[in-house]
């Protein structure tokens, strides 16, 4: 192969300002943090400068707004019922900072923050200890009733009990592992059938083939747009569907 | 492209466009896998706190607030406003209602009022024809009195004729002229 492929590159730290080692960890300011503090300054374009009209018959940016403010609302509601309005603020906001983080990614050239594992497991890790904090706090002891179904013989607790608390323990682990892998997957996917394009346009009278994988890059874009958007989303809804437990610890 | 043939001259990385370079691993110690090159865990950590802080700080004091006041405030805003079209429009059916009976009213004066005057004009003609038949009656009777008397009158001279052409007759055959008396009765044997 005269063109060699490198779909890894694209998820690699830049470091933008070094600043510094704590033993093995290098401290810095990456592309990684920009984006991220991008995310957060485009969100409070939407949220805040948009909104800061407060108009009865809102603008393009406050419509918007409005409609993500609404769809987490619902979606919050739906899961938690009325108790779960004060988690409104985390949920809107992971929601939104996976949103804009997803959608940043598919940005030509630009960096996937949630590409990285470490960040959607440290969001779900945030949401984790949310539930645990707030159930235990909440409930005490019985939050630990989430873990002993109701009306099962006490035979089958001994079977059941450790399956609750592996299935618990598994779901801040299923949701990073889902958001990075999605996001992993996509961008190394995109990268490597755009790379065909150019490996068939390289290879002489195979070159005629070369719009083939250019369509489904085209396909494979507007997927990955589905699936940052929808990656969101389900991250979002996951955490409210946690947060109820949270809430209503009773199985 | 500059190679027209890439696949039988293969310099390695001659195609650095596609490829570029490896110099940024500058950073990373290892060639590994950069999602799970945990030497930048710590860092990407605290920037996320940081970053996702200030976003959850943002949104929970201005922006959530904000929106939820601005779809408050439409929402009251939409309330009023229907409760206010729905007053309107009640007050609008009241005015319907208002001027139906306005209406039926004047409609049902106006009938009674036909019907009086239709009445008085009926009851006026009546008693305008009733006058008329009684003068008419009246001057037929007088009319047929006018006759009689007339025919009677005609009559009676009949009976003068009669007699006066009896008795000359009766004179005329017997010579001597027949009494009166007699002449009376024998008419008023033939009269009747």
């Amino acid at each position: 192969m005269a063109v060699t492929i490198d779909p890894i590159h694209q998820f690699e730290l830049k470091t933008l300002v070094p600043l510094g080692h704590i033993g093995s960890q290098q401290l810095a300011f990456t592309q990684s943090a920009l984006y991220m503090f991008a995310a957060v300054g485009v969100i409070a374009l939407i949220t805040i400068v948009a909104t800061a009209s407060r108009a009865v018959v809102p603008g393009r940016m406050q419509a918007l707004a409005e409609i993500f403010y609404e769809f987490m609302e619902d979606t919050l509601h739906q899961a938690t019922g009325d108790g779960g309005k004060k988690f409104m603020p985390l949920v809107f906001s992971l929601f939104m900072f996976v949103l804009v983080l997803n959608l940043f990614g598919m940005i030509p050239y630009a960096f996937a923050v949630t590409s990285h594992l470490i960040i959607t497991f440290g969001l779900a890790a945030l949401v984790i200890s949310v539930v645990v904090g707030y159930g235990v706090y909440k409930h005490g002891a019985h939050f630990f009733g989430l873990f002993v179904p109701s009306g099962v013989p006490k035979v089958l607790l001994g079977i059941l009990v450790p399956i609750e608390v592996i299935s618990f323990i598994s779901r801040p682990i299923s949701l990073s592992v889902r958001l990075f892998a999605n996001m992993l997957a996509g961008h190394i996917a995109m990268k490597i059938f755009a790379f065909f394009v150019v490996q068939l346009l390289l290879a002489g009278a195979w070159s005629v083939l070369s719009p083939l994988p250019l369509f489904l890059t085209i396909a494979l874009t507007a997927l990955e747009f589905l699936v940052a958007a929808l990656q969101a989303y389900v991250f979002a809804t996951l955490t409210a569907i946690y947060l109820n437990d949270a809430l209503h610890p009773g199985h | 492209m500059a190679q027209p043939n890439p696949l039988t001259t293969p310099p390695p990385g001659a195609d650095t466009q596609i490829v570029p370079g490896h110099t940024e691993h500058a950073n990373s110690h290892t060639g590994a896998f950069p999602p799970f090159e945990s030497s930048g865990f710590l860092a990407q950590l605290i920037w996320l706190a940081l970053a996702f802080g200030l976003l959850y700080y943002l949104m929970d004091k201005i922006a959530l607030p904000r929106i939820q006041a601005i779809l408050h405030n439409r929402a009251e805003r939409l309330r009023s406003d229907l409760d206010q079209a729905q007053a309107m429009k009640s007050e609008a059916d009241a005015a319907g209602v208002a001027y139906e009976t306005a209406l039926s009213d004047a409609q049902a004066k106006a009938r009674d009022i036909a019907q009086a005057t239709r009445n008085d004009l009926a009851a006026e003609a009546d008693d305008k024809r009733k006058s008329l038949e009684g003068d008419l009656n009246a001057k037929l009777a007088a009319a047929e009195a006018t006759i009689r008397s007339r025919t009677e009158q005609a009559m009676g001279n009949v009976r003068e004729i009669a007699g006066d052409t009896a008795a000359a007759i009766v004179e005329r055959l017997t010579g001597q002229a027949p009494d009166r008396a007699s002449l009376d009765r024998a008419l008023d044997a033939t009269a009747h």
